[in-house]
């Protein structure tokens, strides 16, 4: 009940923080995402009738993902340097993935009935891609967008390390102090309000979800 | 089918819409030809039939005409312009396409779906609702309880009536029908047809239509065209006169047994005279029902309910047994037949009903009168006596030119 209260008073005392590192927090993601689903979506739409060119990108995006993600942000210091550009970096090669496998899977999954039927009434291959096997994709290459964005919610706290900022500093805060006082309040905080954000962003795409699917696939 | 008088067919041929010349298609990779030099007049306000085995190569001839698969070798030849090489979306636009899988854009409306190719050709929103309306009608379907739904509320046969209104969107001469009505059930199917045929009537459209059921083929065609192996045609007539002489033992083999009751499907109950059966309506009384029982040929009198649909059979127990009212005395009337219907449908039915006559009734269900076991033997004289004229006419055409040449 102790720490519960003094973890409290912490917050309190640290408000001002806790609000800065969550909007610079929230800001790699929010970048992060928008730039990952431009890349892939624009992969995913370019490989989509090439198989090998696909597997190809897809095994590039899962090497990505296997690099020890405190390595990723290491290892670009020497080319950019500290703070928001290795950030912003290892978290972008983090986001891809998952949006372009789903970019992949959603528009593979266009029935090719749909699909033969447009061209059939003379839709050029351009209108068909975005008349028809976006708006039917889209539902799933969404879903893709919401795993990379709850993934890069929380490896960004690893930007701390290389002087990113962002609600890591909390975590990192308590490495350097303890076990001083509020140290251990400390990591609860970033923890806490890195969970808060996540959740944030989960409701608001599955808003922006609701909103731009299209009744009849709902 | 439209039989000769519906869709008058002409011993000479009639003017050509479509015209493949020495058309040609080799897929990649492999060194048998899909389609080899296929030659094929398309007569313009007809319903042709591609028909063959699977394999025959039936549905990449169709794709060629739309370019869906592009020639190897060979010209295509649309309203007289050789479309061989233009833009093929262009071409599309002009042209109706209708598949199995139908293929209905589940994202957009029903009338998003209808308004497809309008949308494509740049038709103003007021002239684009008032055609998906008219389309929706056309096809029976209300537009102001469909308009607005999705493909996935409708069933397979809705489902299909609107790739059939999207295919017509921007009234195209040319409609394009690659096994329209294979993913449905038999009876949902033969409706479909029915009414396909009936708006086939209005709209003189040129249809090329692929199927692999020859029975479907006599049903719809004007004209069939029998395909073996490689798109080569075994026969190319109207299906009475394939019916009566197959070309050749594949066609033979394909048109397979029962060729009489194939016949049959080739006429429709209302070019036939209909028989009138004695009917009583609501609030006869037995003894004028009694009198016109003893009257006519028949054991039965047929009531009619208050709208003129047939409704009961009253036999002479049921006019002596006043315990009972009329109207739930005898067996119930269950099938009924339309105009639309061939005899085929109608010997079927005559099978099946309690008295071996068929009812026939409008569209609105009124009763016309009743197909009988007679009616269909007459039919079947007069298609013989017909089919053997014709061949004598072909063999006397035969020897003259024969004399001619010696």
């Amino acid at each position: 009940m102790d720490s519960l209260l003094s973890w409290f008073e912490f917050m309190g005392d640290r408000s001002d923080d806790i609000v800065r590192l969550t909007f610079e927090h929230a800001r790699y993601v929010f970048m992060v995402a928008l730039a990952a689903i431009f890349t892939a979506v624009g992969v995913g739409i370019l490989v989509r009738h090439r198989p090998l060119a696909r597997e190809v990108a897809l095994g590039v995006a899962a090497v990505f993902l296997t690099i020890p993600s405190l390595a990723l942000f290491v290892l670009f210091i020497p080319i950019v340097g500290l703070g928001f550009w290795p950030t912003f970096i290892a978290l972008y090669m983090y986001a891809l993935l998952p949006i372009l496998r789903n970019t992949v899977t959603g528009l593979n999954e266009v029935s090719p009935a749909v699909l033969e039927s447009a061209r059939g009434m003379g839709m050029s291959r351009t209108q068909r891609l975005w008349r028809v096997e976006m708006p039917l994709a889209w539902p799933v290459i969404i879903a893709g967008v919401r795993v990379s964005v709850l993934m890069t919610t929380g490896i960004a706290a690893i930007a701390t390390l290389v002087a990113g900022g962002g609600l890591g500093d909390f975590i990192k805060n308590t490495v350097n102090r303890y076990p001083l006082p509020t140290s251990v309040e400390s990591v609860w905080t970033g923890t806490v309000f890195t969970i808060l954000l996540a959740l944030a962003f989960d409701a608001a795409i599955a808003g922006i979800r609701r909103l731009t699917t299209p009744a009849g696939i709902r | 089918m439209t039989t000769q008088e519906h869709t008058p067919v002409t011993d000479h041929a009639p003017e050509t819409l479509i015209h493949l010349d020495e058309v040609s298609k080799t897929y990649r990779g492999t060194e048998m030809p899909a389609v080899d030099s296929l030659t094929l007049d398309i007569p313009k306000g007809e319903i042709l039939v591609l028909v063959g085995p699977s394999g025959c190569g039936k549905s990449t001839t169709l794709r060629l005409i739309n370019r869906m698969i592009e020639p190897t070798s060979g010209r295509i030849i649309f309203e007289g312009e050789d479309v061989t090489d233009v833009n093929p979306d262009l071409l599309r636009r002009r042209i109706g396409y209708v598949i199995q899988q139908i293929g209905l854009f589940p994202h957009r409306t029903i009338a998003e779906n209808i308004a497809t190719v309008p949308q494509l050709l740049g038709w103003d929103k007021a002239r684009i609702g008032d055609r998906v309306d008219e389309l929706l009608e056309m096809v029976g379907m209300e537009p102001h309880l469909y308009r607005d739904r999705y493909p996935k509320e409708l069933s397979g046969g809705q489902a299909q009536r609107v790739g059939v209104a999207r295919a017509l969107g921007a009234d195209p001469d040319v409609l394009l029908m690659d096994e329209p009505f294979g993913a449905i059930d038999p009876i949902t199917r033969d409706r479909l047809q029915n009414e396909f045929l009936r708006l086939q009537a209005e709209l003189r459209k040129t249809i090329v239509f692929v199927t692999h059921d020859i029975d479907e083929a006599i049903k719809m065609g004007d004209r069939i065209a029998i395909l073996r192996a490689e798109s080569h045609i075994a026969q190319l007539d109207t299906p009475e006169r394939i019916l009566a002489q197959p070309a050749d033992e594949f066609v033979e083999d394909f048109l397979g047994g029962g060729a009489t009751l194939k016949g049959l499907n080739l006429r429709r109950v209302r070019e036939v005279e209909l028989y009138d059966y004695p009917v009583i309506r609501p609030g006869v009384s037995r003894d004028e029902a009694l009198r016109l029982l003893q009257h006519s040929d028949e054991d039965h009198l047929l009531l009619l309910d208050d709208h003129e649909r047939p409704s009961r059979w009253i036999d002479r127990a049921n006019l002596d047994d006043p315990s009972t009212p009329l109207a739930q005395a005898g067996l119930t009337v269950m099938v009924h037949m339309e105009p639309e219907d061939t005899l085929r449908d109608a010997v079927e039915q005559m099978l099946h009903s309690a008295h071996g006559v068929a009812c026939v009734v409008d569209s609105k269900g009124a009763y016309e009168g009743v197909v009988r076991l007679e009616t269909i033997m007459a039919e079947i004289e007069s298609m013989q006596r017909l089919a053997r004229e014709h061949h004598a006419r072909l063999r006397a055409q035969e020897e003259r030119e024969r004399e001619e040449q010696s």
